[in-house]
C-alpha cells in the first residue's frame, strides 16, 4: 500500500506521522510505505509571522528542518509536484520522477495572492511571508503618527488575523508612545466586524474603549498610494495601510484544473476529492466553507489519518472529520482568548485572560511537538 | 457560457456565508449566477445588503426545511 502524502506543512506532517504510528507494523514488514514530496526542505511555523512583523519574534525562530520533524519510517523528497493523474494514480514531479501511489493526501497549502488586487502590493504593509513581516516591521518602526487603515481580502488564511494585528498595532503604537498621534481604522468584508457573531460582539465594544474606529462591508477593490477604495464604492485616505490579502491555493492546483481558486472541491465529512476514493485534501487546500487555519489543519489529519489506517486494518473508515476549528484570538494589553467551533456547535468564546496569552506565547514553542504528532 | 453554481454554506461558522459568497464571486464570470446555502437566517437580510451595496442582482431567496436558498447573479 503506497501512500503518497504531497505538501511539508502542519497538515501534511501531521497527517504522515500520525499515520506512521498507526502503521508501524505494516510500514516495518513492507506491507505499507509514506512518502511526502515537498517544495522546501524547511517547515515554517506560519502563525510566527504575525510576531516577527512587530518584532517579537526574529524569523529564524519559525523553521526547522522538515527531515527533523518526520517519523524516520517516512521516505521524505525535496520535488514538488507539477502533474496530478488522478485517474492514473500517479503524479510527476519537477525533477521528472512519476510516483504510483494507491493512496494520496494533498495539503499543499494557500497563499497570499496580494497582486489580485491592483496596488496592494507597491503600497500596504502585509506580513503573509518572512520577507513581507520584516519589511512591515520596518515600515512600523519609522511611522511616526497619521492614520492607520486595516483592510482585508477574502478567502484569507487565519481568521483571527485581522483583529489580532488590529490590537497588536494598537499596542505597538502604545509602546512606542505615538499612540496619541495615530487614528487607527479598521475595515471588514461583511456587515460585522468579525465573521463570528460571538467574536464580533465582543471585539466592537474592545475597539470603542481603544478608540478603533471601523467599518464593515468594505471589500478591497484597488489601492492607490494614498487611498484603498472598495468592491462597495466607498474609500478610506491612509497614511499607512496594513491588510490581509485576498488568498488563493497554490498554482500547481489551478495548473491541473483541480479547482478553481487553487481550492479543491472536498467532501465535508470524508476529505475525499470528490469523485476519488482514494484522493484526499486537508488544510488550506480544500474548498470547504471553514477557516483557513492551523487548527484545522490539524484536526482534519488526524481524523485522516485515522480513517485511511483503518481503511487499510479493516476495510473501512471510522469517523467523519467534524469541522472543528480551535483559533486563538491575541486580544491586545496581553491578553488573549479563543473560539472554538465546528459544523454542528457554534464557537462562545469567553473574556481575554493573560492566562491564554501565555499559553498562546507558549504555544509559539510547543507548535514543533505538535506538528510531530505528539501533542 | 453563464452557469449556475452551487455553494454550500450550511453549518459553517467562519468564514459564515456571506465571507464565503464574497469570496466564491470573485472567482465567478459576470452573468453567472450563485446559490449558497445557509443555515444561519441572517444570511437572509445579510447577503441581499451586500449584493444590493455592491451592484449585483438578488434573483430569489426562499427557506425550505431550515435551510435557506439565496440566487445571485454577478453583474459586473
Amino acid at each position: 500500500m503506497k501512500i503518497l502524502v504531497v505538501g511539508g506543512g502542519m497538515g501534511g506532517t501531521i497527517l504522515a506521522n500520525n499515520l506512521a504510528r498507526r502503521l508501524s507494523g505494516e510500514l516495518k514488514a513492507g506491507k505499507a510505505s509514506i512518502t511526502m514530496l515537498s517544495a522546501s526542505d524547511k517547515h515554517m511555523y506560519q502563525p510566527g509571522l504575525l510576531y516577527v512583523a512587530f518584532g517579537k519574534m526574529a524569523p529564524d525562530e519559525l523553521y526547522r528542518d522538515q527531515v527533523s520533524l518526520l517519523e524516520s519510517s517516512i521516505t521524505f523528497r525535496v520535488d514538488p509536484v507539477t502533474k496530478f493523474n488522478l485517474k492514473e494514480n500517479n503524479v510527476v514531479t519537477e525533477s521528472g520522477k512519476q510516483y504510483d501511489y494507491d493512496i494520496i493526501v494533498i495539503s499543499t497549502g494557500s497563499r497570499a495572492h496580494a497582486e489580485g488586487t491592483p496596488g496592494l502590493d507597491e503600497h500596504a504593509a502585509q506580513f503573509y511571508t518572512e520577507e513581507d513581516a520584516v519589511k512591515m516591521f520596518k515600515t512600523l518602526q519609522n511611522f511616526e503618527g497619521g492614520k492607520v487603515v486595516v483592510a482585508v481580502g477574502v478567502p484569507h488564511k487565519c481568521p483571527m488575523a485581522p483583529l489580532e494585528i488590529t490590537f497588536m498595532l494598537a499596542d505597538y503604537f502604545k509602546e512606542r508612545g505615538i499612540w496619541d498621534k495615530v487614528q487607527l481604522h479598521y475595515t471588514y468584508p461583511i456587515g460585522r466586524v468579525h465573521s463570528l457573531e460571538a467574536v464580533a460582539k465582543w471585539a466592537q465594544p474592545e475597539f470603542d474603549r481603544l478608540g478603533i474606529t471601523y467599518e464593515t462591508l468594505f471589500n478591497m477593490k484597488e489601492v492607490t498610494p494614498d487611498k484603498v477604495l472598495s468592491e462597495e464604492g466607498t474609500e478610506e485616505k491612509y497614511d499607512l495601510l496594513v491588510t490581509v490579502p485576498a488568498h488563493k491555493g497554490m498554482q500547481v492546483i489551478e495548473d491541473n484544473d483541480l479547482g478553481p481558486g487553487g481550492f479543491i472541491p472536498t467532501n465535508r465529512t470524508r476529505l475525499n476529492i470528490e469523485g476519488y476514493e482514494n484522493a484526499f485534501v486537508i488544510g488550506d487546500t480544500t474548498n470547504l466553507p471553514i477557516s483557513k487555519a492551523g487548527s484545522t489543519a490539524h484536526y482534519e489529519a488526524e481524523a485522516l489519518a485515522e480513517n485511511i489506517a483503518s481503511t487499510i486494518k479493516i476495510g473501512s473508515p471510522v469517523r467523519d472529520y467534524d469541522g472543528k476549528v480551535f483559533c486563538f484570538i491575541e486580544a491586545g494589553e496581553g491578553r488573549a482568548t479563543y473560539a472554538m467551533f465546528n459544523y454542528q456547535n457554534p464557537p462562545d468564546p469567553k473574556a481575554p485572560t493573560k492566562g491564554i496569552h501565555w499559553f498562546k506565547t507558549a504555544y509559539n514553542k510547543m507548535y514543533w511537538a505538535s506538528a510531530r504528532g505528539l501533542l | 457560457m453563464s452557469e449556475r453554481k452551487l455553494v454550500d454554506a450550511k453549518n459553517t461558522f467562519c468564514p459564515g456565508p456571506l465571507m464565503e459568497l464574497i469570496g466564491q464571486m470573485k472567482m465567478a464570470e459576470i452573468g453567472d449566477e450563485l446559490e449558497i446555502l445557509s443555515t444561519d437566517q441572517g444570511s437572509a437580510n445579510d447577503i441581499p445588503e451586500w449584493i444590493n451595496k455592491v451592484g449585483h442582482e438578488m434573483v430569489e431567496s426562499f427557506e425550505n426545511e431550515g435551510v435557506w436558498h439565496l440566487v445571485v447573479k454577478k453583474t459586473k
